[in-house]
């Protein structure tokens, strides 16, 4: 089996998000922040007014690979792991695997939207192809 | 007056040995002190990367407190590193130790019996397998399904191949070079010759890097004195003087958000050291460069300025790291050919080439050496030089 996350005062917002279908990042209230992974405070300016919103659950594959190893029993593969940066979360990238094509079609700058699959109290992240692809 | 190292021993290493850790490792000390001239009775400190963890089957079997016990040593200074610069934290943490007075030996260690506990087990080296919950930065890749340091490796590899036109041939490259350094090392555990028919046919693990892109789990242990430098006129071989150190990092601690996946804490580490010194990379006669994935290789040369961002690919196409080439890189078959020594194998290999001890892969009078350690955000780079 898989571990999940460790749930934290920081960390509990982005993981259960998914329930409601929404992507949740952490933002500063005080200079706009976005902190990744989350954190109670900000790094940029050490404010404590730090919260999670809930983005638009889109972005653009940074980068990506296929695993190929069955690393435990029962494990299917291949499968693509894709680390996507965010729209509207300057600087932050959530990395999960790709849903939604083959593991071989994926590209650096394909837009990709978020999805959830649940594992216990925990929603996980899941990027899906978007038909549009960036430049 | 700089710390220095004064010896270094290596077990013999290889797969599936069925040994007890503390017998490596009490091999590998004996071969170190033999090589220092010194004594169990002359160390008096002690140092290992990241102490006794079970993390991942047989990572760390030995912390300083089974090695001290075994060994009955009298240590006037201690300690484990599990942060900082991974492997290179220890030889660190014992030169400053040494230059403050804390210990005149310290005896610095890594063991692995990975090989063995995996065939045991059946279990990969999966951090974090076979628990419910998973914490830190690990809990941002495990559960996401990149439960590898390949896939993680492998990240960096696509971005770097996306924006420089590096192909597998050229991380194939890395690899037919450390298996031909290998097959002149008696101590590696890959002895036969490699291809690049064989590099390119053999099974993808995570893209673009297959089976010969990564290291090779062992069980074996190396040791490494680390002495004060008045300490070290008194030892028996030239002591190689730790010129320069670096570790600096300047980006958070996770695999996926630094924001240049081209580069690595490498990057910082390697900027710091040439701060410190007034040698340059031209000055360089040998290296060990780590490669618990061949992608890091190219990543540390540019890190460390021996070509420009971007340029690696041609840097090890015109044969630059290979045997016969103008800095030889991994001399002992590296960890790819000659089995993962968690770093403590490339430093072990470069100390051995600076005091000529490198039998047919022997640099010629290197004087020299650069080793760098770690990949992703842990990275710890060294100078060391002799008179
Ligand atoms: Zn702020």
């Amino acid at each position: 089996m898989r571990p999940l996350p460790e749930l934290t005062a920081e960390n509990t917002a982005f993981w259960t998000g998914g329930a409601r279908g929404q992507l949740m990042i952490a933002f500063c209230d005080h200079c706009q922040n976005a902190i990744h992974p989350p954190q109670v405070i900000c790094p940029a300016c050490q404010s404590r007014h730090v919260g999670p919103r809930a983005v638009e659950g889109s972005g653009t594959i940074y980068t990506y690979t296929v695993n190929h190893q069955p690393w435990m029993p029962g494990m299917v593969v291949p499968f693509a792991i894709a680390v996507v940066d965010v729209d509207g979360a300057r600087g932050v990238r959530v990395t999960a695997p790709v849903t939604g094509c083959e593991a071989d079609a994926v590209k650096i700058g394909q837009r990709v939207r978020i999805a959830f699959e649940p594992s216990g109290e925990v929603w996980l992240p899941l990027w899906m192809p978007l038909e549009r692809t960036a430049a | 007056m700089k710390a220095a190292i004064t010896g270094t021993g290596m077990s013999d290493i290889g797969r599936n040995t069925g040994r007890p850790a503390i017998l490596h490792l009490a091999d590998a000390a004996d071969r170190a002190l033999a090589r220092a001239g010194l004594t169990l009775a002359d160390i008096d400190g002690i140092c290992t990367y990241p102490g006794k963890a079970d993390n991942s089957p047989g990572m760390s079997p030995l912390g300083t407190g089974e090695v001290r016990n075994a060994l009955g040593l009298q240590t006037r200074w201690h300690a484990a590193v599990p942060d900082g610069p991974a492997q290179m934290a220890p030889i660190m943490a014992a030169a400053m130790a040494v230059m403050t007075g804390q210990a005149r030996h310290v005896l610095c260690f890594r063991a692995l019996t990975e090989s063995s506990s995996q065939s045991a087990g059946r279990r990969a080296s999966i951090p974090g397998a076979g628990r419910a919950e998973i914490g830190g930065w690990l809990s941002w890749l495990v559960p996401v399904g990149a439960m590898s340091a390949s896939n993680w490796a492998g990240w960096m590899a696509t971005r770097y191949f996306h924006e420089f036109g590096m192909t597998r041939e050229h991380l194939g490259l890395v690899a037919l070079a450390e298996r031909q350094f290998a097959q002149m090392n008696p101590a590696a555990v890959m002895q036969k010759p490699l291809t690049m028919d064989d590099y390119l046919a053999a099974r993808m693990i995570s893209t673009p890097l297959g089976l010969f892109d990564c290291d090779i789990p062992i069980d074996g242990a190396a040791v490494v004195i680390v002495s004060a430098g008045d300490a070290a006129k008194d030892c028996r071989l030239p002591p190689l003087r730790i010129e320069a150190l670096g570790s600096a990092l300047r980006s958070q601690e996770t695999w996926d958000q630094r924001a240049d996946l081209t580069t690595m804490g490498a990057h910082d580490a390697a900027a710091d050291l040439w701060a410190r010194t007034a040698f340059k990379p031209a000055d360089v006669d040998v290296l060990g460069l780590y490669d618990g994935f061949s992608i890091f290789v190219p990543l540390w040369l540019e890190a460390l300025g021996f070509c420009g961002h971007g340029e690696a690919k041609d840097f090890i196409a015109e044969g630059n790291i290979a045997h016969g080439g103008r800095f030889p890189v991994n001399t002992g078959g590296g960890q790819m050919s000659g089995g993962r020594l968690h770093g403590f194998g490339l430093l072990h290999e470069t100390c051995l080439q600076l005091w000529g001890h490198a039998g047919a892969r022997q640099v010629a009078d290197a004087k020299t050496a650069l080793c760098a350690m770690g990949g992703g955000f842990i990275a710890g780079a060294m100078l060391i030089n002799r008179d």
